[in-house]
């Protein structure tokens, strides 16, 4: 009896054992070249449905494979899920060679040593730093390292305006400053429309739309030396600015308070909203049915005088970037993949499609970017937009401030005033759960 | 239940082994012995594999995360992270600073929710159950229905519902204007009306299954009971709270268990209403757990109020079936 128990035990510790061995930790191996036949990338969702991707995509990655003898196996991301995939990713090791990334998570992903550095000699690889424009190299990593990716698509806000709306309230151009924009909001009000759109609830849209107004007030986010510094008077002033447009200017309808799933462009294109603040949005007008007459583009808005660097800055540097997992099993592939989809008929072929602007300087040559739709974009990104704070915590960043802006258009929602000692709380709040330096 | 089954089914198996006609010349005894005390083991081992693998390998690794500072720079290879020893615990304990008061907030609002929603499942699916036991046209098909939100998926059910709660364009606001119960423009997804949204989402998800478990104990209720009572001149209350309830009380027992166990530990219903950050009214634990690990990257701080609360859930449990069993021996004694 003894012995059998003791054969059971030690057949228990075994599978104990061999069960902890299998969950165990990522490797730390990096890249080799065991399987130079096939990839796995995956891509961002980036067109109106994950279908429209895939067709988007696959014709190319056909081309890619006709080219090299290299098969790519895509898989596109939803949003939602992709940050968590590459996550889960990295903790496990077992990721995909290539993969598109949000260009401001790249600083929050460098740190995790996922990616494959991109130092001058892989940059060599694919034809160079110097092919690229400098506003999307700066939203690559943190400064002074070897970038943890390569830009892909970029992307700029801009004012997107309802033509027919502003015929009829009689606003004959288009806002450049906020007070401009607050006027026009007031006019469309009165004739029974919302002013503007916003997304109160995605965390991600009030962080860009708040750091721009906050580069506007002389504000950061974060010191020079990377430490939380949400609650200064600029930042202060950035978020209050933002939520007034509900809770003081009355020009954003309460219910966009609870809109994180695009409602505000349904709003637009329904011609129910005169304005939103957007980052390439013709695409997804397009799929709404909104013809490309009906709207018009601006650049975002300033405090005042014409957008430009410094306090005139109206637009984050938006984007994607392409990076290459550590792990993969075809370096030499991931970069010769890399290197097409960033070549310049690659480049203009998958911009054109998703209404993006080329971070490629020869590719941006091609007048389709020079379009009505384009032209402010490409402008901005060239002139007026800055890249999101590139620091380890920007993920973070993103959570506890981008939920306090939500409580906040919450709180405007139900009538409560908004004032600065609530802001500062909110931001302090959110301050105090940053991780400790 | 399967390990007071499994022992049987082993003598049972050697015995017909013993006896039967065409069976093979009896071996030694001590082996039969051994085969008799190893069979229910070996019989016992997949599951318990698998169970190892499942729960309890992951939550071993939680509890040695919980020790450690795991934050984004060190995913990559946890096991370089750096040991915290007691950090991670007395962030997530200080109620004084932000972690740990929001992490109380969250644990207070998960406990005033979990009470409010088993109590509304039960109380349904008891009502359900008792009415139910009638027989009449259509009782089939009622209890078809009433089912229904228990088949769902959950996903898609609560997906329908966050719809229904939009302000703008949701149906529930559409109706209570019509009825004039309130002016239709009262937010259910942010906000303080989230905490009524999270109750009637879960409430609705939950009391099917309580209405299952009790239908199903109902049955086992001799009918002779009602009818002597009834003779004696017992009304409908006594029959219910004389015979009904004394009866059902060891189906309670593990039904409110179970029930508090999933909605303690509800994560779907929040996630797929709210998304990442829910409002401060509806921050239920797991979701804020969720938030403090994931979204932030901290896992290690993550993982020790994930097992702060295997903690609380744990003497909670426990505390509950002594004084539940210690119960129902005094009853049956």
């Amino acid at each position: 009896m003894p012995r059998i128990r003791a054969a059971v035990v030690g057949a228990l510790t075994l599978s104990l054992a061999l069960s902890a061995t299998a969950c165990g930790g990522g490797s730390t191996g990096g890249g080799s070249n065991e399987q130079p036949k096939t990839l796995t990338y995956w891509a961002s969702n980036q067109g109106a449905s994950i279908e429209v991707d895939k067709k988007v995509l696959q014709p190319e990655l056909d081309k890619f494979e006709k080219q090299t003898g290299i098969k790519v196996k895509l898989e596109v991301v939803p949003w939602a899920d992709l940050l968590n995939r590459i996550l889960t990713a990295t903790t496990s090791g077992q990721g995909p060679d290539v993969l598109n990334i949000g260009n401001t998570w790249s600083a929050s992903l460098q740190a995790s040593g996922a990616l494959l550095d991109w130092d001058d000699a892989a940059f060599q690889k694919i034809g160079g730093k110097d092919r690229y424009v400098d506003s999307a190299l700066g939203s690559t990593g943190v400064e002074g390292k070897p970038p943890a990716a390569v830009p892909l698509y970029s992307m700029a806000y801009a004012l997107y305006y309802n033509k027919k709306l502003f015929k009829e309230a009689g606003i004959a151009q288009p806002p450049t400053t906020w007070a401009e924009l607050v006027e026009a909001g007031e006019k469309l009000k009165a004739k029974g429309k919302n002013g503007i759109g916003v997304e109160g609830s995605n965390l991600s849209n009030n962080i860009h739309q708040i750091f721009v107004l906050g580069k506007q007030h002389g504000a950061d986010f974060f010191t020079p030396d990377g430490k939380a510094d949400f609650t200064s008077e600029g930042a202060v002033k950035a978020v209050k600015q933002y939520v007034d447009l509900m809770a003081a200017d009355k020009i954003v309808a309460p219910g966009n308070a609870e809109y994180a799933q695009n409602q505000s462009l349904s709003d637009f294109t329904k011609d129910k909203t005169g304005m939103v603040l957007w980052q390439t949005a013709a695409a997804t007008f397009k799929a709404q049915g909104m013809a490309d007459d009906a709207y018009g583009v601006v650049p975002a808005p300033v405090q005042s005088g014409t957008p430009g660097t410094g306090k005139n800055v109206n637009s984050m540097v938006a984007g994607i970037n392409m990076a290459v997992f550590k792990n993969t099993k075809n370096t030499d592939g991931a970069l010769k993949f890399v290197k097409f989809m960033g070549s310049d008929e690659e480049q203009k072929i998958l911009n054109k499609a998703y209404g993006s602007i080329p971070p490629v300087k020869a590719a941006q040559e091609d007048p389709a970017f020079n379009g009505p739709a384009t032209a402010p974009l490409r402008q901005t990104l060239a002139t007026s937009a800055a890249a999101l704070p590139q620091v380890p915590e920007e993920s973070q960043f993103e959570t506890v401030v981008g939920t306090a802006v939500k409580e906040l258009f919450a709180e405007a929602a139900a009538g409560r005033p908004v004032t600065e000692a609530s802001v500062k709380a909110k931001l302090d709040k959110a301050q105090q759960q940053m991780p400790k330096k | 239940m399967t390990t007071t089954a499994a022992p049987e089914a082993g003598r049972r198996a050697v015995r017909k082994d013993k006896s039967g006609p065409g069976a093979p010349a009896p071996r030694a005894p001590r082996f039969g012995r051994l085969r008799q005390i190893g069979l229910p083991y070996l019989l016992l081992l997949p599951a318990l594999l698998l169970e190892l693998l499942v729960h309890l390998v992951p939550m071993v690794i939680g509890i040695v995360v919980s020790f450690k500072e795991l934050t984004q720079f060190y995913i990559r290879n946890w096991g370089s992270a750096p040991w915290a020893g007691l950090d991670n615990y007395s962030v997530s304990i200080d109620f004084n600073a932000p972690v740990g008061k929001a992490l109380l907030a969250s644990f207070v609002t998960t406990c005033l929710f979990t009470v409010l929603s088993v109590g509304l499942c039960w109380l349904l699916g008891v009502t359900a159950a008792i009415f139910l036991q009638e027989n009449f046209r259509g009782r089939g098909l009622l209890r078809t229905i009433f089912l229904v939100p228990y088949a769902l998926p959950v996903y898609a059910a609560v997906i329908t519902w966050a719809f229904m709660f939009q302000r703008d364009n949701g149906l529930v606001n559409g109706v209570l204007s019509d009825l004039g119960i309130t002016d239709g423009s009262s937010f259910w997804l942010i906000g303080d009306n989230a905490f009524v949204t999270l109750l009637v989402v879960s409430v609705w998800k939950g009391w099917p299954f309580a209405f299952l478990m009790l239908m199903a104990g109902l049955q086992n209720i001799p009918r002779d009971l009602y009818e002597a009572a009834a003779l004696d001149g017992a009304g409908i209350w006594q029959q219910i709270r004389k015979i009904t309830m004394p009866s059902l009380a060891p189906v309670n027992q593990v039904l409110v268990l179970v029930l508090f166990l999933w909605t303690f530990n509800d994560f779907n219903t929040p996630f797929v209403l709210f998304g990442k950050a829910a409002p401060e009214s509806a921050d239920l634990i797991s979701l804020h757990i969720y938030q403090s690990s994931f979204q932030t990257w901290n896992f290690g701080t993550g993982s020790a109020m994930s097992v702060l609360l295997l903690l609380f859930l744990l003497v909670v449990t426990g505390v509950y079936l002594a004084f539940t069993s210690r119960g129902s021996r005094g009853r049956k004694a």
